[in-house]
């Protein structure tokens, strides 16, 4: 039996507005993503493909269509509901790690579960499970200028998995990382996929980690072009 | 909140040199501000010692004319006076013209001078030896300590405004009742300037610079004034009465532009130190896009972001003015030593400390608030954008 779709998405359009005129970036996109899939979205600069995914994220409104997420239309949210949605669903993974300079690793992992109503022990636990769980128990009092990249990106990776998210979303997450660092973190959204079942869309350029998703989908102009398995 | 504090309190360290510099221009501004509020209230230092009860009498026509000394006796008559007392401005010449050595000196009635004036405190020995030596002086602590002067001493002026050399004995030390009351100046008797001046100049004797006049009711002061001055109405020296207080500000008025032009330079002062901080938090909070954005993309509300910059501008400018609060003290104090001649009274308030207080208050806000509105309404997208 098919997985049931964890992202629904139906005639999904956004533009950018520059001085009076609308540049198109996203036409009627239809997608649908199952639920424990793990996706790599590709295609050249300005095809839209990180569009998509701050769409999916719920970091940015389309102009029109549907954009379910477990069953909830986020295009329907206001600001601080998003917000409050983004907390409890979302684990982002930026290119550039994106961790507050003045926070520890450990600090850093905790930072999303502070939305939450979880105790301080409880935060302790899970934050220490997460950085565990990447490997980075031994540098949880570091802080992101005393790690290197890849670590960086690891702590990046704990905090996006941390309140347990619905769906990880991770935009060009090898793109500032030389080849183990790379591997490394492409190992780890490998485990996170088929260990803990976690939906993980994916935007990059690099042919190799691409080899790490289940589903290759491309965007050209935006517009969909082709689906199919990251083997084919 | 625990953690929205331990987040700006570490952005605050961030850029160490760059805060340093915010907080000593805090310092700075702060300790300006409230030395130059410190002389704003030390010219008015006259006017606030002055009692509700007390009525000054002078000619009408100008402080330089004298009235009649007569008057004094016709004025204890009135209704609602309790007690008269007649003061000449000496003007002598202490050693010389410096600045330094200049201090008011004045000829009053010594048997009920000090009653007027509860707020000298006076021993009763001393006040008894003054009483009893015509050439007799008693000399405020703050003017004892600046010239040295002890009971036993003798003190030479050169007259100015009554030529000639007048020799006074220090009979005693006045002690001031506060901080704000004033005591650098020298009392002596009357009578010995009006004797000398019925020998050398008989036409200036009897003559009285001024009165003051205790009354018994400070709500009846209007009505006592007009009384008074209605009962030399059309005669050689008109008088003009008028509240202690108001005949104080009146000397404050005549230097009102300066007052003015310091109380604005305070106000500047402070805004300059405001554009100061509202670029810096401008340009921290330009740094910090990113890092705004990757807040509000985990989920942090608009007014998290907002209050990240508010609170690091309030506590920059807090630290900043209660160090500047702290100086100003120490400074006042050098300040007052330098200049002692000019502000007899020069005390840092607690209102002065209060608007020290709401000044850098009010900067760290003000400061804060644009950049903390631009940064809780940065689009995610665009804020990501921003790292490379």
């Amino acid at each position: 039996m098919a997985a049931r779709p964890i992202v629904e998405i139906a005639h999904l359009t956004k533009g950018y507005r520059r001085g009076d005129q609308v540049v198109p970036v996203l036409h009627d996109i239809t997608l649908d993503i199952p639920e424990g899939d793990f996706i790599a979205l590709m295609g050249p600069s300005g095809s839209g493909k990180s569009t998509l995914l701050n769409l999916i994220a719920g970091i940015d409104k389309p102009d029109s269509g549907t954009l379910l997420v477990d069953g909830e239309d986020i295009t329907r949210l206001g600001e601080a509901e998003l917000a409050d949605w983004r907390a409890s669903h979302v684990g982002f993974i930026f290119q550039f790690y994106n961790l507050m300079p003045v926070l520890s690793a450990f600090e850093n992992v905790e930072l999303p579960l502070l939305l939450t109503s979880l105790g301080k022990q409880e935060r302790r636990a899970r934050a220490e499970t997460a950085l565990a769980l990447v490997g980075l128990a031994d540098r949880m009092a570091h802080f992101p200028n005393e790690l290197s990249g890849g670590q960086q990106q690891r702590v990046a990776i704990a905090r996006a998995l941390v309140a347990d998210p619905t769906i990880i979303v991770a935009d060009e997450p090898t793109g500032d990382l030389d080849r183990r660092s790379a591997e490394e973190v492409l190992a780890l959204l490998r485990r996170l996929n088929a260990e803990m079942g976690k939906t993980v869309i994916m935007v990059t350029h690099d042919p190799h980690a691409v080899q790490s998703a289940r589903h290759v989908t491309h965007l050209e102009k935006g517009e969909l072009k082709i689906a199919a398995a990251a083997a084919d | 909140m625990g953690h929205l504090l331990k987040l700006v309190f570490r952005n605050i360290f961030r850029h160490k040199l760059r805060s340093f510099l915010t907080m000593l221009g805090l310092v700075v501004a702060i300790l300006a501000f409230g030395l130059l509020q410190t002389v704003v209230q030390a010219w008015y230092a006259g006017a606030d010692m002055a009692s509700a009860t007390r009525l000054i009498t002078r000619n009408a026509t100008s402080l330089v004319f004298p009235v009649p000394i007569y008057y004094r006796e016709r004025i204890r008559a009135i209704g609602g006076v309790k007690a008269v007392a007649v003061s000449n401005w000496f003007g002598g010449i202490y050693k010389d013209q410096s600045f330094g050595n200049f201090f008011p000196q004045f000829a009053v009635d010594h048997d009920i001078w000090f009653d007027l004036f509860p707020e000298f405190r006076t021993s009763p020995q001393e006040l008894l030896a003054w009483k009893h030596d015509r050439r007799g002086a008693m000399v405020g602590r703050q003017l004892a300590i600046e010239h040295g002067f002890k009971v036993g001493d003798t003190i030479a002026l050169k007259g100015a405004i009554f030529p000639g050399t007048w020799e006074f004995n220090v009979s005693g030390i006045y002690e001031p009742k506060d901080e704000t009351t004033i005591t650098r100046q020298m009392y002596f008797h009357w009578d010995y300037l009006n004797e000398r001046l019925k020998q050398l100049f008989p036409k200036r004797a009897e003559s009285a610079g001024l009165f003051v006049v205790q009354i018994t009711d400070g709500s009846r002061a209007a009505e006592v004034s007009q009384a008074i001055d209605r009962e030399f109405r059309n005669s050689l020296a008109e008088t003009l009465t008028e509240t202690e207080k108001a005949f104080q500000l009146g000397f404050v008025a005549q230097t009102e532009t300066i007052v003015m032009a310091v109380r604005i330079v305070s106000f500047v002062v402070i805004v300059i130190i405001f554009a100061v901080v509202a670029n810096t938090m401008a340009m921290t909070a330009r740094e910090r896009l990113a890092e705004h954005a990757t807040l509000k993309a985990l989920g942090f509300s608009p007014g998290f972001v907002g209050a990240l910059i508010v609170g690091e501008s309030v506590l920059i400018t807090l630290m900043g003015g209660v160090a500047g609060i702290a100086a100003t003290f120490p400074v006042a104090q050098g300040f007052k030593a330098l200049l002692g001649a000019m502000f007899p009274v020069f005390h840092v308030t607690g209102d002065t400390v209060g608007m020290q207080l709401a000044a850098a208050l009010a900067v760290g806000v003000l400061a804060g608030l644009v950049p903390s509105y631009r940064a809780s309404r940065v689009r995610i997208v665009e804020g990501l954008r921003h790292i490379g």
